[in-house]
């Protein structure tokens, strides 16, 4: 695996029986990148992105992950990676504490390292009230940023958004917005999927597939040049509709 | 007036759900309601759809009272709630007879008013609604939302967790369903999709920001408002979070919004700042405000 190259995904395909949900897709991610993964539904993005996170056994192909390969070395991987999605994230019967410490003891920190990063993402985000309330009783908008942190507790190489800031309002969603700026600033890879167009526009390069296959790959600035495009939005619709 | 709200409250215990709220939708109008999950939006919904009480004040529908005559008010409306919400064992076309029926309608008499919608899932009739795709999905509550030929259509987030190219077609029928002289009121956490609606009331934490058309919303916001890019963009928001006279500082894409607090705000000072932080390629250009920008500048 080249250096500063974290994913490294060529001709990856995955068939289920005769219908191809990701056909030979090939790209790479660069150390510290925002890398947006966008696609309309039912275009192959979560059948993707669970055999790069080692939970879905490719049909063909190659995917290096964390500098692990996703046929052979996929329990590496989930160790070396973070995962946060708007579906699951944290235990609502839980307190802030309690989840903190159970997603660190499920990635085997000693109870010191728990501890310190305990005390530094409750600071960080300003928890010191909530620290012991349950999940389940704060706003989504916090929720999500606590989660965001707790993927970021084992201090992966690389986190994986799944549509992660749906529903939140624009502040708080921009707020999370910084934190993902402040995980990459630090090096760690961002992956994120997400079919809101907007978010496409936070992300450094933006790959958009459409029935199974990478169909365009750039910086969104670019993208919106080749497609003649006022914003991610058009590109997208321009791509999709052919 | 299709919709009347007067003063409408309403609690959960503690929490204030819905915090005095007022407004009117005229007949035949497309108007939104926009706001983040837990701004109160499925609560007014399920208020003016008589499926729960308010605690304070007076709203009707088409001339019905909300608590009082919500029979009359459950036969003139159509309601697509947030959660997909038909029967995932039936199929298709047995979703569509079942809702005719319990409105004592049949699909043949409204046929019309669903048509153009309804071609796009009738290939997929015998097809079970729980095996269908969201797109797919999202259709087909619509048609069932319609099939008595309602006055007024809620839809309460039709769009959440639907792609670009279904959100744009799903909003299309609704400007086509508008000609055809049904009220909408439409529920969104979209900005972008304000500006689809003829009116908007922009809400939060229970209660309204501002309620006009989506132009005159944009309008109204404040302050000259600047795109401002550097080539990084983590140490471009820090240091514009740290002039001391920036009044707001939100990322949009590879920009960053910024407005100053004083009205003498000369652009050169920024660039001169961010150019002793060592920033490079810094561009400071005057934008106009969006939706977004005048929702945070109103819930700051």
């Amino acid at each position: 695996m080249e250096k500063n190259k974290v994913i490294q995904v060529e001709g990856l395909t995955k068939n289920f029986g005769d219908f191809t949900a990701v056909n030979a897709i090939t790209f790479d991610v660069k150390k510290g990148e925002i890398f947006g993964f966008l696609g309309a539904n039912g275009a192959g993005k979560t059948t993707a992105m669970k055999m790069l996170i080692g939970i879905s056994n490719p049909s063909s192909g190659k995917a290096n992950v964390a500098g692990f390969d996703v046929q052979t070395e996929a329990e590496e991987i989930k160790k070396n990676i973070g995962y946060m999605s708007q579906k699951f994230a944290l235990y609502d019967d839980l307190t802030v504490k309690e989840n903190i410490t159970f997603f660190g003891g499920i990635y085997g920190l000693s109870r010191k390292k728990i501890k310190e990063k305990s005390t530094l993402l409750i600071e960080e985000l300003g928890l010191e009230k909530v620290a012991n309330s349950l999940v389940g009783s704060l706003p989504l908008g916090w929720k999500q940023k606590i989660s965001f942190s707790v993927s970021l507790i084992h201090d992966p190489k690389i986190v994986f958004l799944d549509e992660p800031t749906g529903g939140v309002d624009p502040i708080t969603r921009r707020q999370f917005w910084e934190l993902i700026y402040k995980a990459a600033h630090q090096g760690t890879t961002v992956f994120v999927t997400t079919h809101y167009m907007d978010e496409a526009e936070y992300c450094d390069r933006v790959s958009i597939m459409v029935n199974g296959k990478i169909e365009a790959l750039d910086t969104p600035k670019k993208l919106k040049e080749q497609f003649n495009a006022e914003d991610m939005n058009d590109v997208f619709l321009k791509l999709a509709r052919g | 007036m299709s919709i009347k709200i007067a003063n409408i409250s309403k609690f959960y215990k503690k929490v204030k759900a819905l915090e005095n709220i007022s407004f009117e939708v005229k007949p035949g109008e497309l108007f939104g309601l926009i706001g983040p999950d837990g701004a109160g939006k499925t609560t007014l919904f399920r208020i003016l759809t008589t499926l729960l009480i308010p605690n304070e004040g007076i709203a009707s529908v088409v001339g019905f009272d909300v608590v009082k005559d919500y029979k009359s008010i459950r036969n003139s409306v159509g309601y697509m709630p947030g959660r997909f919400s038909l029967y995932q064992d039936l199929t298709v076309e047995e979703n569509l007879d079942f809702f005719a029926t319990i409105f004592g309608t049949t699909v043949e008499e409204n046929y019309d008013l669903i048509k153009d919608i309804y071609v796009q899932i009738e290939p997929f009739k015998n097809r079970r609604a729980g095996k269908l795709s969201g797109g797919m999905k999202q259709k087909l509550a619509l048609c069932c939302a319609l099939i008595h030929k309602p006055k007024v259509l809620f839809l309460d987030e039709p769009t959440t967790g639907v792609d670009p190219v279904s959100r744009k077609e799903f909003w299309e029928m609704l400007k086509r369903l508008q000609q055809k002289d049904i009220t909408i009121l439409v529920s969104t956490p979209y900005m972008d999709e304000a500006a689809l609606c003829d009116r908007i009331a922009l809400i939060q934490d229970g209660k309204i920001l501002e309620i006009d058309t989506p132009k005159a919303i944009v309008k109204h916001y404040p302050k000259p408002i600047y795109n401002v890019s550097a080539n990084n963009m983590y140490l471009l928001i820090n240091c514009l979070n740290e002039f001391e006279s920036n009044h707001s500082v939100y990322p949009f894409g590879e920009f960053v919004h910024y407005t100053d607090s004083r009205s003498d705000f000369n652009p050169t000072e920024l660039e001169t700042y961010l150019e002793s932080k060592n920033l490079l390629n810094i561009k400071i250009e005057k934008t106009v405000a969006t939706i977004e920008d005048t929702f945070m500048e109103l819930a700051k």
